[in-house]
């Protein structure tokens, strides 16, 4: 079994005023290597005018066998949203 | 594509009649499958295998055409095969960073297609004889590869179906390449008139095998059709590429090398002659012209970039404890 380089996952920045994306992800030794993989792999036709890559280790993602108690709750409240309240025509446009 | 997490990671789901409906009725939902939601282990099974196998070939495919870059006729066709063949690199990435989200390495795929337990497109198993040929796989092998892959993209399994849409905006320029190609020597001296006649008559037959066997006789598709892994069946699949290619082989005055193919009004597509299955076979299990040469080529790439991995492995572990050092 050969020894498993670190995998890293790619974000890009499709242009300036955009936030960076996550796009894929791909193996490297280290920071410098990822970022030349990254900018071979995901920017060959103008993708993007900036890359970062992030240790995939570093990421703690949410379990998906709680995402009902997570993200379930914000359906039932309405009252978040501005068309919950009713607000007279005549008041003009909030 | 969190792979990390999952590679060894214990992955058993107590597979209760409940669990699967519950599963079945996400994907008749059209609910995407992500990498850390509980699947059925046929599921998982599946994907890796043929995820791996697209893989595989866009890798190996690289070699036939390989062969070519330094032959290249001007310098215009040498850049776009260079950038084609880097784009095939690039998909095979894309397609093992799926796969890996299922579970199983990069390395340990390598390992199974180095020691022949991993297939890949049997079309890479034929020799790339002539430059003619380059532009015939862009037009036909690509051109079958997108038939196939555009389903893909809406593939049930998320990290599939988001890898196959950047390999479809890649494929185009590869099939538009290759077309402009054979339509050059099409409209050439009559050497190269015949350099893309001998091509295609070469390529036509092999081309539609890439769609895999009959649907009678193909046996991952009917559980892989159920959980929308799969959109077309083989038969449909090649019904439409045959439909699509043979106006485009007409328009550049080429016969398609089929003496059984005719427009049939009523199913408003072609017919076409009986494709030789044993070659098929014969191809998949080893016997094509190029299956050693592939994988021999294929190890050694491997083999001869270990000292590099190894070194960037080792450079990158002294800059980690200079730093930690400084610190």
């Amino acid at each position: 079994m050969t020894e498993a380089t670190p995998l890293w996952e790619v974000f890009i920045r499709p242009r300036n005023g955009l936030a960076h994306k996550h796009c894929g992800s791909l193996h490297a030794a280290d920071e410098v290597l990822a970022l030349n993989a990254a900018r071979d792999v995901y920017t060959r036709r103008g993708e993007g005018v900036s890359i970062w890559v992030v240790p995939s280790a570093a990421i703690t993602a949410s379990d998906p066998d709680q995402a009902a108690e997570n993200f379930e709750p914000t359906a039932d409240k309405i009252y978040r949203h501005p068309t919950f309240y009713e607000i007279p025509e005549d008041v003009g446009h909030m | 594509m969190y792979s990390q997490g999952l590679i060894g990671a214990d992955s058993t789901t107590e597979e209760t009649p409940e669990f699967l409906a519950r599963f079945q009725a996400r994907i008749d939902a059209e609910e995407k499958i992500e990498p850390n939601d509980a699947m059925p282990e046929g599921y998982r099974r599946t994907l890796v295998r043929q995820i791996g196998q697209h893989a595989h070939s866009e890798i190996v495919g690289m070699l036939p055409e390989g062969n070519w870059i330094t032959r290249a006729p001007s310098l215009k066709r040498k850049a776009a095969l260079l950038a084609k063949v880097q784009d095939e690199g690039g998909h095979g990435l894309y397609l093992y960073a799926a796969a890996e989200t299922l579970g199983v390495s990069r390395e340990e795929m390598t390992e199974e297609l180095h020691a022949g337990k991993a297939k890949y497109s049997s079309i890479f198993n034929y020799p790339t004889l002539s430059w003619a040929d380059i532009g015939t796989i862009g037009w036909l092998v690509d051109g079958a590869a997108i038939m196939n892959q555009i389903p893909l993209c809406r593939c049930s399994f998320g990290p599939y179906a988001r890898a196959m849409i950047r390999v479809c905006k890649e494929e185009s320029f590869h099939q538009r390449q290759g077309y402009e190609i054979v339509m050059t020597l099409a409209r050439g001296t009559p050497a190269q008139r015949e350099m893309a006649q001998d091509a295609l008559n070469r390529w036509w037959w092999p081309s539609l095998m890439m769609f895999g066997p009959h649907d009678a006789d193909s046996e991952h598709s009917d559980q892989s059709m159920a959980w929308k892994i799969k959109r077309f069946s083989n038969d449909e699949l090649r019904q439409k590429f045959i439909d699509a290619t043979v106006p485009q082989a007409e328009f550049l005055g080429l016969s398609v090398p089929d003496e059984d193919l005719k427009w049939n009004e009523e199913k408003n597509g072609y017919d076409h002659g009986e494709i030789d299955w044993s070659e098929f076979w014969r191809v998949v299990k080893g016997g094509g012209q190029m299956n050693v040469d592939r994988i021999r080529d294929r190890k050694a790439a491997w083999d001869n970039g270990a000292w590099v991995r190894e070194a960037a492995r080792a450079h990158a572990a002294k800059r980690a404890t200079r730093k930690q050092a400084a610190e």
